[in-house]
């Protein structure tokens, strides 16, 4: 039985996609360009910073989260906070050079490739 | 007015998948603050390669949002070419995907060469074993598009390649760029 997609929310038709993709990829340009320079606040600005700008662009209107039932998004940030709150729980501790009961003891190759 | 229970389902399999890549990812950010050797790891990536990749990624969320727009309008077989666009997309990135580990690979940077390196092939595989199952399904779903048959489903697959999109995004920087 034929089975229309998307029938109890409202249409997304007069969305322009192909122009959507076009600023995703101005912003792809950017955000590869942008670290060439060399200053570690631009880099972090125009690599991590239009990455979150790009997510934002295909959740909201390819992924059509700003027509979706609220609580869609709401899982989905839940979600995302559970994550921080891993980040915040361990991070402090792996951070740092030891522990309680532990010291680092893992050094990372110094030679690219390490095992060669 | 309900969520369908096909979209439904996806929503809490893209759920779970955050806290699979958000964990994954959250691990690496604590790493890469940690090892600043990480930064000469890094250098041997190849920036071109994963731009070239995340632009083949949004051109396949392109089409298949574009897939989506036509199986709303119920233009089953428009909606089933543009699906197969994206599955070429997939097949892309793979192939690339595959070209950058070859050299890597030749190159000694294996996944025991350093945690680096673990993070870099556990993240990247983990995704394309992800694109791999997008363009299995897309394909499943083709097939019954290009009958006009269960269109909803274009949508559902679509959802799911565009947060595989979407995680690529937040690779791509961290482990091409952050040198």
């Amino acid at each position: 039985m034929a089975q229309h997609a998307h029938a109890d929310v409202p249409h997304h038709d007069d969305t322009n996609y192909v122009a959507i993709w076009a600023v995703l990829c101005a912003l792809l340009v950017v955000s590869v360009v942008g670290p060439m320079v060399g200053v570690r606040l631009l880099t972090l600005i125009t690599a991590f910073g239009i990455a979150i700008v790009k997510a934002y662009l295909v959740c909201r209107y390819f992924m059509h989260l700003s027509i979706e039932k609220k609580w869609v998004a709401y899982i989905l940030g839940f979600m995302l906070a559970l994550m921080l709150v891993f980040f915040g729980g361990v991070a402090p501790d792996v951070l740092t050079h030891e522990g309680l009961r532990w010291q680092r003891t893992y050094v990372e190759p110094a030679t690219p490739g390490g095992e060669r | 007015m309900e969520v369908p229970t096909g979209r439904l389902a996806m929503w809490w399999v893209l759920a779970s998948e955050t806290v699979v890549f958000g964990g994954l990812l959250g691990s690496y950010i604590m790493m890469r603050l940690r090892h600043d050797a990480w930064a000469d790891q890094a250098a041997n990536t190849n920036t071109w390669a994963g731009a070239f990749n995340t632009l083949v990624l949004l051109t396949s969320s392109l089409s298949a949002v574009l897939a989506h727009q036509a199986a709303e309008r119920g233009d089953g077989p428009k909606a089933a070419r543009l699906l197969r666009y994206t599955i070429l997309g997939g097949g892309v990135f793979l192939m690339v995907k595959a070209f950058e580990w070859t050299h890597e690979i030749e190159e000694g940077f294996t996944i025991t060469s350093s945690l680096f390196w673990s993070f870099y092939y556990t993240a990247a595989g983990l995704h394309a074993a992800h694109v791999v199952a997008g363009i299995v399904i897309m394909f499943i779903v083709s097939l019954t598009a290009a009958r006009n048959e269960e269109l909803h489903r274009v949508e559902n697959v679509g959802i799911y390649w565009h947060f595989v999109d979407v995680v690529w995004i937040f690779l791509f920087p961290l482990l091409y760029i952050a040198k």
